[in-house]
């Protein structure tokens, strides 16, 4: 029996590698966009051309953070400081009212509790799914099982919209309106996560597997001591998509809820804005802060699993 | 039944060579283990396999059944009306007819105005300049916030009175536009949001597959003395086409279903001004209880999205690969 290490040749892994910061400007390799190939024909860029390209830096650097950073200072201001004309860019102090102002005027500790629970129980349940067919689908003999593979990832193609109305039905059927099953369980079918791993699953090594199941494993055993272990990456990249889509998930909670201390955070987000409206934006921004603050944590801790994921499906081609 | 695989995969081997002597035994063996592996196989897809069936197969037939009826949730049962819902539908001046002109508009300058403004952040971000890691970092944030926050954050900004809109249209010495009150620009308002929340996914998308552009065809290139903007025009965006033509597919299917900023940032409003198709399924179904005007319009947006799918699926086969 042969073991060769598994090399855990992630699809995704070899792109996230490349978002990686590049040494600047050491001349030697050229960049290969086109525009910058003008540069092969001198040694250097000339000097209006690189303060040009810095202005542009800055000016795309502020599109996107000029929002965000409004976002956070506003969340802090001072109230008269918000209502004020020119703009207030820098907060005089920083004005915690505004958490507490939102989380006495909605009950976002419900909200939040709302969200972590669904979130949690609902990407678990979507990734052990997935998992369990993925590995159905690599490694389980059984004719015509391509078939019902194309079955399950054609759902891909249905949008969520045309299934809101009968899933509702469904939902309010089995009596499960406004609970966490109702919630929960009409997104834990998965095509997308399932597709991820089984794609992952079919590139480790049969060897490895052959090896196991002649040392006496049966498939359980086989599935959690050699394909899950190789396919960890994988399994974390598709946990961290699945779980930020729950998170931001809006209009599957907002039509099976119907009470504030069954909401989660996106909705309770959109009823604290029709409550407080245009006339508190420090607790309405503040609000905001508490449902994106965590995605923003989750993607500043793995951006370039998280990018890598996201875009391999484009350049793969 | 694992100790007994090698056992019954050894014999396979030379079963040509002692066919007919001993074959019941041996093929009873296979059936029963081949009967195992199935019914693990479907144990094993059982709870992805119900979950995608019971809620998304299922409704998508049963939403088309609704399609021909109408319905209140209050009535007992739905009542088949035939075609009624799909004649109203598709009278000139309808809603649908209004939702899908603000679909149509919606989903063209916001995968136009994402594509053009993510090719230039992509090259920009490809020259390799110092803090371009960071301005990356921060391009992708939007795309991993809820769509509610960036609603809800760019109702602030559009806030005439004391939001970033009043500043910048300051410093060209206007009045800033009621973005999110007046019919004229909701959905402006919303394509805005939107366009800023996808811009530094496709630019990152961009830029990486600039990166992977083949270094030699650029250098035959230059040596033929292609210059700059002909580079771009004769090189570059053929080259890329394979990821732009991803980049709209994708595009139209993400942005023809955005529903969370509209939500929060106008509310398909005010009248129908902003009211895209799954805007008018939820306002119909949810707020209005006109069921099967809102399963009419939901089979209208299935078709159309799936000749997208279609489209994307007959063209991926004629592209042309360059590498």
């Amino acid at each position: 029996m042969t073991l060769t290490t598994p090399r855990p040749a992630t699809p995704a892994a070899p792109r996230a590698d490349r978002p990686a910061p590049t040494s600047p400007g050491t001349g030697a390799p050229r960049s290969r966009s086109g525009r910058s190939r003008r540069r092969s024909t001198g040694p250097r860029r000339p000097l209006p051309a690189t303060i040009a390209l810095y202005v542009l830096v800055a000016f795309t650097f502020a599109v996107f953070a000029v929002p965000v950073y409004w976002l956070f200072s506003s969340a802090v201001k001072p109230e008269q400081e918000i209502y004020t004309f020119p703009l207030t860019w820098v907060p005089s102090e920083l004005a915690w009212s505004n958490f507490t102002d939102a989380w006495t005027s909605a009950p976002f500790g419900a909200f939040l509790k709302n969200s972590v629970i669904t979130t949690a129980v609902g990407t678990a349940l979507e990734i052990g799914v997935a998992i369990l067919s993925a590995y159905a689908f690599a490694f389980v003999k059984f004719r015509g099982k391509m078939l019902v593979f194309a079955v399950m990832v054609g759902s891909l193609m249905l949008p969520g919209h045309i299934t809101l109305l009968v899933n509702y039905i469904t939902v309010s059927n089995l009596g499960w309106l406004n609970t966490y099953q109702g919630l929960i369980l009409p997104g834990i079918g998965s095509a997308f996560a399932m597709f991820l791993l089984y794609q992952q699953m079919r590139q480790v090594p049969t060897e490895l597997v052959d090896a196991a199941m002649v040392d006496g494993a049966g498939h359980l055993r086989r599935m959690v001591t050699v394909v899950l272990p190789i396919c960890r990456p994988m399994i974390l990249t598709a946990t961290l998509i699945v779980l930020i889509a729950k998170w931001n998930d809006f209009v599957w909670p907002l039509i099976v809820t119907s009470t504030a201390d069954m909401r989660t955070l996106p909705i309770g987000l959109m009823f604290l804005r029709s409550q407080e409206g245009y006339d508190s934006w420090g607790p309405v921004m503040a609000g905001t802060v508490i449902v994106a603050l965590p995605m923003l944590a989750v993607f500043f801790l793995a951006q370039r699993r998280i990018i890598g994921g996201l875009t391999a499906g484009a350049l793969k081609g | 039944m694992a100790v007994l695989l090698p056992a019954v995969r050894r014999p396979r081997a030379t079963t040509r060579a002692t066919a007919g002597k001993v074959p019941r035994r041996r093929s009873a063996q296979r059936t029963r283990r081949t009967l195992r592996e199935g019914l693990l196989f479907w144990a094993l897809i059982a709870p992805n396999l119900t979950a995608i069936v019971v809620f998304g197969y299922y409704p998508t037939l049963y939403n088309f059944v609704l399609s021909f009826t109408e319905w209140d949730f209050v009535q007992p049962a739905p009542v088949l009306v035939g075609l009624e819902n799909y004649l109203e539908l598709f009278q000139p001046g309808s809603m649908l007819m209004e939702a899908l002109s603000n679909t149509a508009l919606f989903v063209l300058v916001a995968v136009v105005g994402t594509l053009v403004g993510g090719l230039a952040i992509g090259m920009l971000l490809a020259q390799r300049l110092p803090f371009t890691g960071l301005v990356r970092t921060m391009a992708f944030a939007p795309h991993m916030l809820p769509g509610a926050a960036i609603g809800v954050l760019w109702l602030f900004m559009f806030d005439p009175n004391y939001g970033l809109s009043r500043w910048l249209f300051g410093l060209l010495g206007m009045d800033s536009p009621h973005w999110t009150t007046t019919s004229d620009f909701s959905l402006w308002a919303i394509i805005i949001a939107y366009a800023w929340q996808r811009l530094g996914f496709v630019a990152i998308i961009y830029y990486t597959a600039i990166l992977d552009l083949p270094k030699d065809v650029y250098e035959a290139a230059a040596l033929d003395g292609a210059r700059g903007w002909q580079l771009f025009r004769y090189l570059t965006v053929p080259l890329l086409s394979p990821v732009t033509f991803f980049l709209v597919v994708t595009g139209i299917i993400a942005a023809a279903q955005t529903f969370d900023i509209i939500a929060t940032l106008t509310g398909g409003g005010p009248g129908t001004s902003s009211t895209t198709l799954p805007w008018m399924i939820y306002d119909q179904a949810f707020v209005d209880f006109n069921i099967g005007t809102s399963a009419a319009t939901a089979t209208v947006m299935f078709v159309l999205l799936l000749i997208v799918t279609l489209v994307q699926t007959r063209l991926a086969n004629k592209q042309v690969h360059y590498s």
